[in-house]
């Protein structure tokens, strides 16, 4: 029966018809979906791994025990998976391998927009684009098939646009493939001969791929009118289509690596103008013009951000559908910290001491904007600890005293583990944050190693965060409570002046976290309130000043008593 | 309602703050269009946005669905659960497209801390410039069902209106279908209430 589906939940389809076993992934948007909805199916292992490194491993491990095997990971987190991948080009695997990887373009929620293309080319991994659910469906059973047909991991490339768009799927059956035996093979070893070895069998794969894609199927032509041929890939290819209809025609391209030759060079000679519509890099341009193709591509069409049908017509020179408008201004509406949201205490507490807060990457980024303002910059998952043991040495005592790197519990135990070594073994008088609110919150909820519990909520191993600081060389942990500003403050003030490295454990659960208990909504006491606005500091969304006092919204508040703290006048109770 | 444009798409955009129910109601939206045989994508974007700032959700339907978003002069219909969203996403919608929006206010934090300022008088602005505007104090009706947070049923039910040719019964089955059971008759009521309003 036709189901309109996510095109996330639409790759978990495909991984489990294909008969896939074990998924290991660390959340990303857009790419979360992908093993939640495939943990919904009993006859998938699937589990959150601390990063995207140990995710690929465990997958590619699970691959050599005779398994098929996903992950799932966005576009940044295959930077930190990618030691394993290009070695794992090399080393093959025994049963089949699937990738995947969401970019996102227009940058909705990540810090930058690479193209993960890229990757496939360098580490000679084949790469399959859908460009809708149902193409997700399909490929990502297609990527089991080469991955074993060819001995080599396949990537299943998504983009925000396809992974959170639904639409129509028809669902299949699961094809149940047994466990392939394991047999030791002393080429395996990837040591200087066998590396050599292997270097050459993956050349001779790729030559096999590349005369493979000619007629593969995943590459499509879609012959209309002649005046346009338009090369294109994943969402490219729904514009384009919207744009033309049946006036132009189109090479839609589904094996993005390695890319056919003699299929490019027919289809430009079938048209009289040859459009290259890809988002991000020019990747498929590059292609044509290595081929003497003359294109029309990112002369065009913009490198940065999303595409959209508009765009292309309005690059094109083509008329745009006229609209509706009016002359106010419009004002913005960031993203921001949720009422009661633990980490609000804290970046309070960090702008008052007037510090360099060297960021990272989750909720608790929404630090940086007003009226908080207190993150000076973050950069990737572990920055904050590395990168302000870098900054402390180069300044010195007069950094180590006005800095701190905040992180939360899963960025922590992602990547900043081996940044707060550097500072106990480098010996940096560095003062490290982690915003423990036991939970991966803004990819929306998911259990890490310091919550007690695996994906699917049951008990589980649990990392003890101020055994472990203290075991890598901490003397001084502390464990705060956010919600009491004068405890913060007092910690934050000894822990900077500290002549040794510290951590503070900022820990309250996420307010949002099902089963949180909340405390009733605040009042304010229309008499006692001056209207002095020192409430507002805090930045919390469910405090307003009308007509000079402050107004608590009852729907958003859940009681946690921050800004009582705030009033001087006790016009704020409970 | 149908469009009109090449693609003889219909558009609808559900907009409005996250955390107000957008998702739910596009779930809804889809599963009836499906129901009715057409073709159908809905686009939406997680993470970030959730977090209390303005969301969209983009729903199309026809005998063939190409682009999965809707663009600046393409919406049959914007359904908006927030005065200020409404407004944000106006160049979205083609000239005599129809609006229906809450007339509920949620201030944005640049206007909480008086860094910008909530336009006044956006739905009288919105029909002088040509949209074909319906607003209505659509939480209180939600409250009156029985939760505030029933205003995606309320509003569902508003647009529900615009289609007669799907039949009430389907909306129904598609709202069992995507609302927890113990919260059925509340959502049920709400819906009621929007249609019929």
């Amino acid at each position: 029966m036709k189901e309109l589906m996510l095109g996330n939940k639409a790759v978990a389809r495909g991984l489990y018809e294909a008969g896939c076993r074990f998924i290991s992934s660390y959340p990303g948007t857009p790419s979360t979906e992908i093993t939640e909805e495939a943990a919904l199916y009993d006859e998938i292992y699937c589990e959150w791994a601390p990063n995207e490194k140990v995710a690929l491993e465990a997958a590619h491990g699970a691959s050599l025990g005779g398994a098929r095997a996903a992950c799932a990971m966005k576009h940044v987190g295959l930077n930190v998976a990618a030691d394993p991948l290009f070695s794992i080009s090399y080393q093959g695997l025994n049963a089949g391998l699937v990738i995947c990887v969401a970019d996102d373009p227009g940058m909705h929620s990540s810090q930058n927009e690479q193209d993960s293309r890229h990757y496939a080319k360098a580490a000679k991994v084949p790469m399959l684009e859908p460009s809708d659910s149902a193409e997700a469906v399909a490929f990502a059973k297609e990527a089991f098939e080469i991955s074993e047909r060819f001995c080599t991991p396949v990537f299943l490339k998504m983009c925000t646009r396809v992974a959170h768009s639904q639409s129509v799927v028809e669902p299949g059956t699961r094809t149940e493939v047994p466990l392939v035996p394991y047999v030791k093979d002393p080429t395996k070893v990837m040591m200087t001969a066998n590396s050599r070895n292997a270097h050459v069998r993956v050349e001779k794969r790729t030559k096999e791929l590349t005369a493979w894609a000619e007629t593969c199927g995943l590459n499509r032509v879609e012959m209309g009118g002649t005046g346009i041929g338009v090369i294109c890939d994943s969402t490219s290819y729904q514009y384009a289509r919207e744009v033309f209809g049946d006036g132009a025609s189109y090479l839609k391209i589904g094996l993005v690596y390695p890319l056919p030759e003699k299929l490019f060079l027919d289809f430009a000679a079938a048209v009289d103008r040859v459009i290259v519509l890809e988002e991000l890099d020019p990747v498929l341009e590059e292609h044509c013009r290595m081929l003497g193709i003359p294109v029309e591509g990112k002369a065009l069409f913009p490198i940065c951000g999303e595409f959209s049908q508009n765009l292309v017509r309005s690059c094109l020179g083509l008329p745009v559908p006229p609209s509706v408008s009016i002359d106010d201004p419009i004002p913005p509406r960031p993203p921001v910290m949720c009422a009661g949201c633990p980490h609000r205490g804290m970046f309070y507490t960090l702008k008052k001491h007037d510090c360099m807060v060297y960021g990272d990457i989750g909720c608790y980024t929404l630090g940086a904007l007003a009226p908080l303002n207190s993150m000076d910059l973050n950069v990737c998952m572990g920055a904050s600890c590395s990168g302000l043991h870098g900054f402390n040495k180069a300044i010195g005592p007069e950094a180590e005293r006005r800095s701190v790197g905040v992180i939360g519990d899963s960025t922590f135990i992602h990547s900043g583990i081996t940044g707060i070594i550097d500072i106990a073994y480098n010996m940096t008088n560095s003062t490290v944050i982690i915003l423990d609110n036991s939970i991966t919150g803004m990819t929306g909820h998911q259990q890490n190693p310091t919550t007690g519990k695996n994906l699917r909520g049951d008990p589980a191993g649990k990392v003890d965060l101020e055994a472990l600081c203290r075991a890598v060389g901490f003397a001084r942990v502390r464990v705060v409570d956010p919600y009491d500003l004068a405890a913060v403050d007092e910690a934050v003030t000894e822990e900077l002046a500290a002549e040794e490295p510290s951590v503070i454990i900022s820990r309250r659960p996420c307010v949002m976290i099902k089963g949180t208990v909340h405390k009733p909504p605040l009042t304010v006491d229309a008499d006692k309130c001056v209207g002095c606005r020192s409430c507002m500091k805090i930045g919390c969304p469910a405090i307003s000043v009308q007509d000079k006092k402050a107004r608590i919204d009852a729907t958003q508040c859940i009681g946690c008593g921050v800004c009582t703290q705030m009033c001087r006048f006790g016009a704020l109770a409970e | 309602m149908r469009g009109d444009d090449r693609m003889a798409c219909t558009n609808i955009m559900i907009v409005g703050v996250g955390g107000q129910g957008t998702l739910l109601a596009s779930k809804m939206l889809g599963r009836v269009l499906l129901d009715q045989g057409f073709d159908v994508k809905v686009s939406e974007v997680h993470g970030m946005s959730q977090r209390g700032g303005s969301v969209v959700t983009y729903v199309r339907f026809g005998d063939r669905v190409c682009s999965p978003v809707i663009d600046r002069g393409e919406a049959d219909v914007i359904l908006s659960f927030e005065q200020l969203e409404a407004a944000r996403w106006l160049e979205y919608l083609k000239p005599g497209g129809k609006i229906i929006t809450n007339l509920q206010k949620i201030e944005p934090m640049p206007v909480i801390t008086g860094a910008a300022v909530y336009p006044d008088a956006l739905v009288d602005k919105m029909r002088a410039a040509g949209a074909d505007v319906e607003a209505g104090d659509y939480l209180s009706m939600a409250v009156e069902a029985g939760s505030a947070k029933a205003v995606n049923m309320v509003l569902m039910g508003k647009l529900s209106a615009l289609f007669p040719e799907i039949p009430e019964a389907d909306w129904l089955a598609a709202l069992e279908a995507v609302v927890p059971a113990r919260f059925l008759g509340m959502n049920r009521a709400a819906f009621a209430a929007g249609r019929r309003s």
